[in-house]
């Protein structure tokens, strides 16, 4: 049978040898210990042997090319004997196709890390970096979930806590395991997905969200929206949802009990309005905060969420930029929904979720009639707020928008 | 002498060139890693040496060892796979090459710090000194080993205290790749022997049975309580130093010379001739030890590599 | 019970022991008819004679050697080696034979052998006076253990020389006239065992041999100023035994560690590595460590205090922490 020659492995450290020159030619004899060629690596330059005999049947790298070690150079075999077919010559396993790694799917319901506060002498786990960056945001370490060893918080988990992100609450149930649906690919969650995730479950859970819904007709806003905009440059032009900032904030101005903070001593109540505007993103959703929304005028309001969006959609917003609010305006109505309800984002205690303007039939005046309708919901924390306390919010933002010129007050 | 010791003796040193042939094979395939020290050449030394040493005594060596233990009766097969660094080698994969060991048979191993192992045999010939156990050690070296300074103290100890070793110095002329010429003041190791008051005896290395000879006389002096005795045997590596080993520091005709010396062509003739084997029996002898390195080596390839759970075995025989 | 030095504990742990176990035999320069450099050995060769209790020429590395090959053909052997420093003339033998031995050659034999030695100094110059455990706890194999008292001397010893592994035992020139209780007959007290030697609440102090007692007096001058420490000895580096420290510094929350020798690379970083892993979330405060000066060791007295932790090191660094 032909017994390969392939390039030794002449010391612990050589992973190639380049052939200097053959000492047989193919069809010379050679017995088992002959010096069959010389070999150099990178420290010397050595004879190797035969490890058979018979005929040097082939030469398959010449003198003066490499080989790595282990690959065939030559064969030996008996005169007259078949060589097998270069074709059949035994291929270097290639090595396998990494296969994707599992993808662990963080499902609604799942409970989040423990808390770091645990039960262990009742002492916060967080890192000395965490600490410092959540003492400079006079966050309370205590409502932060950790993410890192052992549960600990780390420095991710409290720059995305105060990071808000308004999740949107879609009237078809999430599938309860991906594994069960066939076909497709698997592709890992980004930071900010699983961000997301976590945070949602986070408030959704734990917090009594309840909700009210007001119907407002917003022929005066648009008409009004029209006025201020013909005389002005199409960058500086206000939107449907800048009136609609603006009508939530001077309404949270004059009912300030829905952005109290709910904390485990008792209600912390905000000096300043901000508003935290909800922008979508390609892979996930951010808040930028707008401060003093209630005082600030209609334009002011648009023209710092148009910037503040831009910069979101491009990766630009600054950290100082977003998770300060005190509550959050969510708008689908670009996307024709009717309505929804929104998960408030934590530390905060409602939300507003809006929805298209359409054409709809009204009975004014006792007389069917058309009027532009757009519906919204305030989702709110009963542990802070009532229903009646809610509506009557609900009631303020109606009554602004449908009486729009008080915003520019 | 004895004509089944003959038999035996010719068949442990055929046996050892095989072995060492194959080991070569195998490690230019990568199946044994490290550093590889072939016997080839000096099969004499270790077959005439170890088999004038009976079952209580004990054998320790160098690195260049895999003919010592299979001299010693270690089965080819647990020595090929612990070269191979497989759990059923010798020392279950984790010693390789340079420290063959089986205690069952007091072959206390190859050492790989020039040099390091002679205060071990010092010592344990000590052992059989204080539980007077009659056993005597057989200690392995090569010539370059007697320039370092543990070489000095272990026979300075010997002589000191009387100990019951035998030092068999392999002296095939070179450290590595430097000459006795250029490492040792004294090119007659023997020398160094007297220095201490040791008794001593250049001896062929080529010729087992002047080994053989020589060795016993060694261990009844020191079986006596005469305290250490000293061999020099002029011996001969074939091969490089280690398998990466071009030779560049030695005469080709030096070793074509030497090689003119072979001890196994040599003792084949003799037994040929003296009538202790026919060239039947050493065909029979020389196709045996062929099948017993194709299956040694078959074995050793087979075997498993060491379970990764057992890494953490045998750091300590005392658990704490 | 008995008041005794430390020396006599020693000694009698090794007379109880070689008269216990004909396999014991010691081995060392000066120890027969001299008694020992350190006085320890003395008497023994009296009642054991030449063949146990064996003079040595001065030949560190044969002398290791020896008894490692001796330990492997069945003797229990105890090699006195002068100082530490001298240790490292022979470290190739404990290093690469003692401890691996056991490992390298597939468990088929272990090396049950006991080399004793000394740190210390005292004006003896750069060559004499540093100490180098921290060497020696670096490697998988050996046990390394530092007494600090009388009675953890007798029975540690004891314990050492019946186990089956190599152990590295060592000894403080500072030490031997120091005394303490010491039960009469025989006890033991296990390797790889730390000890807490005095209970408190504010902070965690470890140390061991000779910096036990400075840190001990150092502790009982701040309890009378409101401030309780709690000293935790080591005894052992190899086995490191981290769980009464960590228990210990989940109560303080503070930790310092004193160690006589150079401070880089030394004992004390691997007990702050350790501690930080298993006990960060417990830490107030980063753990400070008092060691020697990086010096070569001067002759001069004046510059020699300088290098050796005092008293008012040791108190600076547990102010540090608080």
């Amino acid at each position: 049978m032909a017994t390969e020659v392939s390039m030794p492995k002449m010391g612990y450290d050589m992973e190639s040898g380049k052939i200097l020159r053959w000492l047989k030619q193919e069809g010379d004899p050679v017995a088992k210990g002959d010096a069959i060629a010389e070999i150099e690596t990178d420290k010397v330059a050595i004879e190797i042997e035969a490890f058979a005999s018979g005929i040097l049947a082939r030469i398959l790298v010449p003198a003066g090319a490499d080989a790595p070690v282990g690959s065939p150079i030559g064969w030996i075999a008996q005169p007259g004997e078949a060589l097998p077919d270069a074709g059949a010559l035994p291929v270097a396993a290639t090595p396998s196709v990494v296969e994707t790694s599992e993808v662990k799917v963080i499902l609604a319901g799942e409970s989040a890390s423990a808390s770091a506060a645990t039960a262990d002498g009742e002492r916060i786990k967080a890192s000395p970096l965490a600490r410092r960056i959540a003492q400079d945001r006079s966050i309370d370490l205590g409502s932060i979930s950790g993410t890192g060893p052992g549960g600990r918080i780390v420095k991710r988990d409290v720059e995305a806590f105060a990071a808000p992100v308004v999740a949107l609450e879609a009237s078809s149930p999430v599938p309860a395991s991906v594994s069960a649906i066939a076909g497709g690919v698997v592709k890992p969650f980004s930071a900010m997905r699983k961000a997301i995730a976590r945070r949602m479950v986070e408030s959704k859970s734990p917090v009594p969200h309840f909700y009210v819904t007001m119907a407002v007709l917003m022929d005066e806003a648009l008409a009004l929206r029209q006025r201020i905009n013909e005389k002005l440059a199409k960058e500086d032009r206000i939107s449907v949802n800048d009136l609609i900032i603006k009508a939530c904030a001077a309404a949270l101005r004059k009912h300030p009990g829905l952005q109290a903070v709910y904390t485990p001593e008792g209600l912390q109540h905000p000096d300043t309005v901000s508003i935290s505007v909800a922008v979508a993103l390609e892979d996930g959703l951010i808040a930028p905060d707008i401060h003093d929304a209630d005082i600030k005028s209609v334009g002011a309001i648009g023209n710092e969420v148009r910037d503040k969006a831009a910069r979101a959609r491009s990766g630009g917003l600054s950290p100082e930029e977003y998770g300060r609010g005190t509550f959050t305006v969510s708008n689908l109505g670009m996307y024709g929904v009717e309505s929804f309800t929104a998960i408030i984002t934590l530390p905060q205690s409602a939300a507003i979720a809006v929805g298209a303007v359409a054409a709809e039939a009204v009975v004014k005046d006792g007389q069917l009639a058309i009027g532009q309708v757009m519906r919204f919901t305030v989702s709110a924390d009963h542990r802070i707020t009532d229903g009646a306390g809610s509506a009557q919010f609900a009631a303020e933002v109606k009554r602004l928008l449908e009486n729009p010129y008080q915003l520019l007050l | 002498m004895d004509a089944l010791l003959q038999r035996e003796m010719y068949r442990q040193m055929l046996l050892i060139r095989q072995f060492e042939e194959k080991c070569a094979e195998l490690y230019a395939g990568a199946k044994i890693g490290g550093f590889l020290h072939l016997y080839i050449g000096q099969e004499a030394v270790a077959v005439g040496a170890v088999n004038a040493f009976g079952p209580g005594d004990d054998i320790i060596t160098h690195y260049r060892d895999h003919g010592h233990a299979l001299a010693r009766g270690l089965e080819s097969g647990p020595v090929m796979a612990e070269l191979c660094g497989r759990e059923t080698g010798v020392c279950k994969g984790r010693g390789g090459s340079m420290h063959i060991a089986d205690v069952s048979r007091r072959m206390w191993g190859g050492y790989a710090i020039v040099g390091g192992h002679l205060p071990l045999a010092v010592g344990l010939a000590h052992g059989h000194q204080y539980r007077k156990t009659g056993g005597v050690v057989a200690c392995f070296f090569g010539d370059a080993s007697t320039d370092i300074g543990e070489f000095h103290e272990a026979m300075n100890f010997a002589a000191l205290w009387k100990l019951p070793c035998v030092f068999i110095c392999e002296n095939n002329l070179y450290g590595m790749g430097v000459p006795i010429t250029m490492n040792s003041a004294v090119q007659q190791i023997v020398e160094k022997a007297r220095a201490y008051g040791m008794p001593s005896e250049r001896v062929d290395g080529m010729d087992v049975e002047a080994v053989h000879a020589a060795t016993l006389k060694a261990i009844a002096h020191c079986r006596a309580g005469d305290g250490p005795y000293f061999l020099e045997t002029m011996t001969y590596r074939f091969r490089g130093h280690s398998m990466a080993d071009p030779e560049l520091y030695r005469d080709k005709a030096e070793v074509e010379e030497w090689k003119r010396k072979d001890p196994i062509n040599a003792y084949r003739a003799l037994l040929l001739t003296k009538n202790v084997l026919s060239e039947a029996d050493a065909a029979e002898i020389e196709s045996s030890v062929t099948a017993e390195v194709e299956a040694c080596a078959r074995f050793a390839l087979e075997s498993p590599f060491p379970a990764e759970s057992s890494l953490y075995d045998h750091v300590y025989a005392t658990p704490v | 019970m008995p008041i005794i030095t430390y020396r006599e504990a020693l000694r009698q742990a090794i007379q109880e022991e070689m008269r216990q176990d004909p396999g014991v035999w010691i081995l060392g320069q000066n120890i027969a008819a001299y008694g020992g450099t350190y006085a320890v050995t003395k008497g023994l060769f009296e009642e054991f004679g030449a063949e146990r209790v064996r003079d040595t020429p001065i030949a560190e590395a044969g002398i290791i050697g020896m008894a490692i090959g001796s330990a492997m053909n069945g003797t229990r052997p105890i090699a006195e080696i002068m100082s530490i420093n001298f240790t490292l003339v022979a470290i190739d033998q404990i290093i690469n034979h003692a401890a691996k031995l056991h490992y390298m050659f597939g468990g088929q034999w272990s090396v049950p052998m006991v080399i004793r030695t000394a740190s210390g100094y005292g004006q003896l110059s750069a060559t004499h006076s540093q100490t180098f455990e921290n060497f020696y706890a670096y490697i998988p194999g050996l046990k390394v253990v530092m007494p600090a008292t009388p009675y953890d001397a007798k029975g540690m010893l004891k314990a050492a020389i019946r186990d089956n592994d190599p152990v590295m035992f060592i000894e403080h020139s500072n030490l031997y006239g120091i005394k303490g209780e010491v039960p009469e007959g025989d006890y033991v007290v296990p390797l790889g065992r730390s000890d807490v030697k005095r209970a408190g609440t504010d902070v965690t102090v470890v140390a061991y041999s000779s910096m036990l007692k400075p840190t001990l007096q150092v502790a009982e001058g701040l309890q009378g100023q409101g401030v309780s420490v709690e000293v935790v000895d080591l005894r052992s580096l190899r086995p490191l035994d981290l769980a009464p420290i960590v228990a210990s510094v989940k109560k303080t929350n503070r930790l310092v560690v004193v160690e006589e020798g150079w401070r880089s690379y030394g004992v004390g970083a691997e007990v702050l590595a350790s501690v930080q892993e298993q006990a960060f979330d417990w830490l107030d405060a980063p753990i400070q460590r008092v060691a020697g000066k990086e010096v070569p060791m001067p002759y001069a007295k004046n510059l020699e205090k300088l290098c050796v932790p005092s008293e008012a090191d040791i108190e600076a660094a547990i102010r540090a922490v608080l």
